[in-house]
């Protein structure tokens, strides 16, 4: 599983960062363009347990979290999780780097680091057993009801000032919500209604200006449960989650599975290539996954365990039944049967990775 | 004689001679090889446990003595002494404590103690609590129950913590046990409305149904309206504010007006304010009381009910705990003024109110020695706490916006107050986004009889606010300072030098809970080979890797379990546990963020997502859930 990450050597930093610094320009320009070296001298001297907080997106897709956790979830871009899951062998350094940019509050305790001279070692401690980096499935965006609400009021907070007084700080050191990590804080899901409940939000202007008047209500119910569901695409050995929830219609659906494995895809190919990365040139779109049209063809498992086309029944029918998805060759396909169109179902002799 | 015991238990089922609490029920019978009774000369076969023994009047003077031996720990240690002394300490023990229900068997801990009276169960790990295990991993009531009704028919106490239990499983004990009389069930889960109402009709000898952080489903069913109708019940304790569903008011007053011993009621929310009054004039001999919303029903104006809480309160005059508020309009603070003198504990940790709304009340509370709040009272309450409760002995700040980038109204300068007001603090937990060593190295000095330290920096891996230091000295000043300390959490940024300092002077720290924090495996070893007394460990998150775990080989026995989730581990690392240590049972949890979906086996190139291991006599469990690879 995705998790022997943690166990990544930590590759050549060089490749990694021009790799790093084409992908930002080409996703978002909305992103920091902080200097790559800085960026650089951050992964280098990273407290260990950065590793994790990427990882740990992955629990996000847990739906006993409460939506409280879910709500920082909100900046956690479509952008942002394909930096995660770069190339094989940069994974490590990857999520260090994403990371670090995108947790600032993060980056006072790494410059911390910069000063103290005893974290290099640490961090080069990790063990050097170089794999291929396994499924790393859910570094999917994960919306909520609120998620977009509490992208900008977590960009709007100020960012905690006593920490950031050293080194130098990132150029553009916007407020953003770290990736949240599950069961952290450890408080019980009883307690975390709270900031709901009372009509109270903690804000810097107003922390003693608690209203009187708290609304009567019963607590929020939790933002209706994500739908996710894993999605593996053919020849990316890394997986996906979707979550179904946020869609309304197969196009919708379609456009996402696009971008979450574009650059997957592409990243395959260059890593099987072994070629030098040039992202921006090796990256196609992948389309026609619902007509049968393009090279892939999106299929999906239902809950009896059938695998079907994507498409061919209304959308909350589509919603309620299926349990995985796949994204196939569209050349496999033709060879294998498929069902009436009222249900298409495929057999497939070998199981999908 | 002590000397040959211990030889026996390298053979035997893992058991701490030095007197540490140990899973109780650890049968030696089959092991006392060596060992001879008072009287008997050869005592080498331990069939001979079985034949008849010669000093009978020895015996009875040992079983009226023993039968004065209430402490677990004493009698563990008196039962180590010989055969005899074994065998009438398992006659006389009339409560049963089971730290882990895994290690060891209802089959075997019955058969052992014959004459329990209460028996409490521990089953989950406590990091189950914020979803980092698949729910349905275990720990059900179902065959402790089962094996009690016949072995023990005249049970009447229950106490269970984080344990599954079913609504079946509360109608064989509601059946099965005519004498019973308490029933606490403390971070529960998987039963409803449906099992309580049975307990609540069929238990006739109820003093005490507790429900306290537990999940109950909404069956639909009035429970509270189970309770028998007719005649004075002996009711002393009805906790229920866990649970999620409304109840039957009208019932309610109706128990509560015909239960003149109780003296514990905590509503839940759904009892409005108006609803409170009602049950407070009837049961004015309450000595805790637990508000319910503190807010007027819905649909109810302000000006629809004018009554007298303060004078309800006031007629309260046994009233020492008050909790809930659970949707507190601060309008009706006020009312409780009365009652604030006399108050040892007050919960206000689903108030949402600030620091001036606090202080009214706390400057009133001068015999408080329990607080629980949220952090929305900000350092400004917190020094008014520590202005007036001089002696609070346990404090718990909440977080009202538990995540990472939150604010946090609450830093150092409250941590530093409190040490300087409450001398006599015993445990605090604290959640916070700014910390200093300062101040924690101030709370070491000023309370020395400080027990528990859980201090909860909510953004991972932060230093101290002020100087950027990482926290290694204040949680190393905790652990040298404190000497009764035997339960610390740590947090923020901390490198492998505070583990060294917690090995070293943590001498007496029993529980241990690590996240975000280490550098190597270094870290881990201070720790296991420095914390003799350490008996459970939970660790997330943290650079520890093989090396690490294996040199904790010599003190696994002596701890209750290890939890290590998101480490550093191998499969490889965690079998060669398994494989040193026969009477450990090492599961490999897998937890892939969805819950029960495991679609494969456990491969040796898997990393270890959880690796929760404990000692038992049993060995592996049977009925694991298939995310769980127990390995061998």
């Amino acid at each position: 599983m995705e998790k022997s990450l943690r166990n990544e050597v930590c590759p050549q930093l060089l490749d990694l960062i021009s790799k790093e610094r084409e992908w930002f320009v080409n996703r978002d320009g909305e992103r920091r363009h902080g200097l790559p070296e800085e960026k650089k001298l951050e992964l280098r001297l990273g407290p260990p347990g950065e590793d994790w907080c990427v990882k740990h997106n992955s629990k996000n897709n847990n739906q006993r979290e409460r939506d409280e956790s879910l709500l920082s979830l909100g900046y956690y871009s479509p952008m942002a999780s394909r930096t995660h899951n770069n190339n094989n062998s940069n994974g490590c350094q990857t999520q260090m780097f994403a990371a670090s940019s995108e947790n600032p509050w993060n980056s006072p305790s790494v410059y911390q680091h910069n000063q103290q001279q005893t974290k290099a070692p640490s961090f080069l401690q990790f063990p050097s057993t170089p794999k291929s980096l396994p499924v790393m499935s859910q570094e999917t965006p994960q919306p909520c009801c609120t998620k977009v609400v509490d992208l900008q009021s977590a960009e709007k907070k100020g960012f905690s000032p006593s920490s950031a007084k050293t080194a130098v700080p990132n150029s553009s050191q916007k407020r953003t919500a770290p990736a949240p990590v599950v069961g952290w804080p450890p408080i019980r899901s009883f307690r975390k209604n709270l900031a709901s409940t009372s009509s109270s939000k903690p804000s810097p202007e107003s922390q003693n200006a608690v209203p009187d008047k708290v609304v009567s209500q019963k607590p929020v119910e939790t933002c209706s449960k994500g739908l996710f569901v894993k999605i593996n695409m053919d020849g990316v050995p890394i997986g996906r989650k979707v979550d179904l929830k946020a869609y309304d219609s197969y196009e919708k659906l379609a456009t996402a599975v696009d971008e979450l494995f574009r650059g997957l895809l592409a990243a395959q190919r260059d890593s099987s290539a072994g070629g030098i990365q040039n992202k921006q040139e090796e990256e196609k779109e992948i389309t026609g996954l619902l007509d049968g049209s393009g090279e892939y063809t999106l299929v999906y498992e239902d809950n009896e365990g059938d695998r079907m086309l994507v498409g061919d029944v209304p959308w909350h029918m589509f919603a309620s039944t299926v349990k995985r998805l796949r994204v196939l060759k569209s050349s496999e396909l033709s060879a294998l049967s498929l069902g009436s169109s009222k249900q298409g179902k495929l057999q497939l002799d070998s199981p999908m990775r | 004689m002590r000397e040959e015991m211990s030889k026996d238990d390298d053979r035997s089922p893992p058991l701490d001679l030095r007197g540490a609490d140990i899973a109780e029920s650890s049968s030696k019978t089959r092991n006392c090889a060596g060992i001879t009774g008072s009287g008997s000369g050869t005592g080498t076969n331990p069939m001979e446990f079985q034949a008849p023994y010669p000093d009978q009047v020895l015996e009875n003077v040992l079983e009226n003595v023993l039968q004065f031996l209430t402490s677990r720990r004493d009698r563990n240690a008196a039962s180590l002494v010989c055969k005899s002394w074994f065998r009438v300490e398992a006659l006389t023990r009339s409560e049963l404590f089971i730290g882990n229900c895994y290690s060891v068997s209802p089959k075997r801990a019955t058969a052992r103690f014959a004459r329990i009276r209460a028996v409490s169960i521990k089953g989950r790990p406590r990091f189950a609590d914020f979803n980092l295990m698949p729910p349905g991993w275990g720990a059900h009531f179902a065959p402790w129950v089962s094996a009690m009704t016949t072995a023990y028919p005249w049970l009447e106490k229950v106490y269970l913590k984080r344990m599954s239990v079913t609504d079946e499983d509360l109608v064989v004990l509601a059946r099965s046990f005519p004498s019973f009389k308490e029933l606490v069930l403390v971070c529960c889960d998987g039963f409803g409305t449906s099992g309580l109402s049975v307990v609540a009709s069929k238990c006739r000898q109820l003093r005490v149904l507790d429900l306290i952080e537990s999940e109950v489903s909404d069956d639909e069913l009035d429970w509270i309206g189970s309770f028998p109708e007719s005649g004075t019940t002996c009711l002393e304790s009805l906790i229920f504010d866990c649970v999620e569903c409304p109840i039957n008011f009208e019932a309610l007053e109706r128990l509560v007006a015909r239960s003149p011993y109780l003296k514990k009621l905590r509503l839940n929310r759904f009892v409005s304010i108006g609803q409170l009054y009602r049950l407070m004039i009837r049961a004015p001999q309450l000595t805790h009381l637990g508000t319910g919303s503190f807010n007027l029903a819905e649909g109810v104006g302000q000006n629809d009910q004018e009554l007298d809480y303060v004078s309800a309160f006031a007629a309260c005059k046994s009233l020492v705990c008050l909790s809930g508020f659970r949707e507190i309009s601060p309008d009706y603070l006020s009312a409780i003024y009365a009652v604030c003198a006399n108050l040892t504990s007050l919960n206000l940790s689903y108030a949402s109110i600030n620091a001036d709304q606090l202080k009214i009340v706390i400057f009133q509370c001068h015999k408080l020695q329990t607080f629980w709040v949220l952090d929305s009272i900000c350092d400004e309450g917190l020094q008014a706490v520590a202005a007036t409760c001089k002696d609070l002995r346990e404090l718990r700040v909440f977080p009202i916006d538990a995540r990472e980038d939150s604010e946090g109204p609450v830093s150092d300068v409250g941590i530093q107050a409190i040490a300087e007001g409450c001398r006599k603090l015993q445990s605090i937990l604290y959640f916070c986004q700014r910390m200093t060593n300062a101040a924690v190295i101030a709370m070491s000095i000023n309370c020395p009889d400080l027990e528990v330290f859980r201090l909860c920096i909510m953004g991972r891996h932060r230093p101290d606010h002020v100087t950027g230091e990482p926290m290694d000295e204040g949680f190393g000043a905790i652990v040298k300072n404190c000497k009764k300390l035997t339960r610390l959490a740590i947090s923020g940024l901390l490198t492998d030098r505070a583990f060294s300092y917690i090995g070293k002077y943590g001498k007496l720290v029993r529980t241990l809970s690590v996240a975000f924090a280490g550098d190597s495996d270094m870290g881990l070893k201070y720790l296991l080979e420095g914390c003799s007394k350490l008996q459970k460990l939970e660790i997330r998150d943290s650079p520890f890797g093989d090396a690490a775990l294996r040199s904790g080989l010599h003190h696994y026995y002596n701890m209750r379990f290890l939890w290590m989730s998101s480490c550093r581990l191998s499969p490889q690392g965690c079998q060669e546990i398994a494989r040193a240590l026969p009477r450990l049972v090492v599961e490999v949890i897998r937890d892939d963020g969805e819950g029960m979906t495991a679609e494969s086996e456990l491969h040796m190139d898997d990393t270890v997502d959880i690796l929760y291991m404990y000692r038992s006599l049993e060995g592996p469990r049977e009925n694991a859930p298939k995310f769980v690879t127990i390995l061998q």
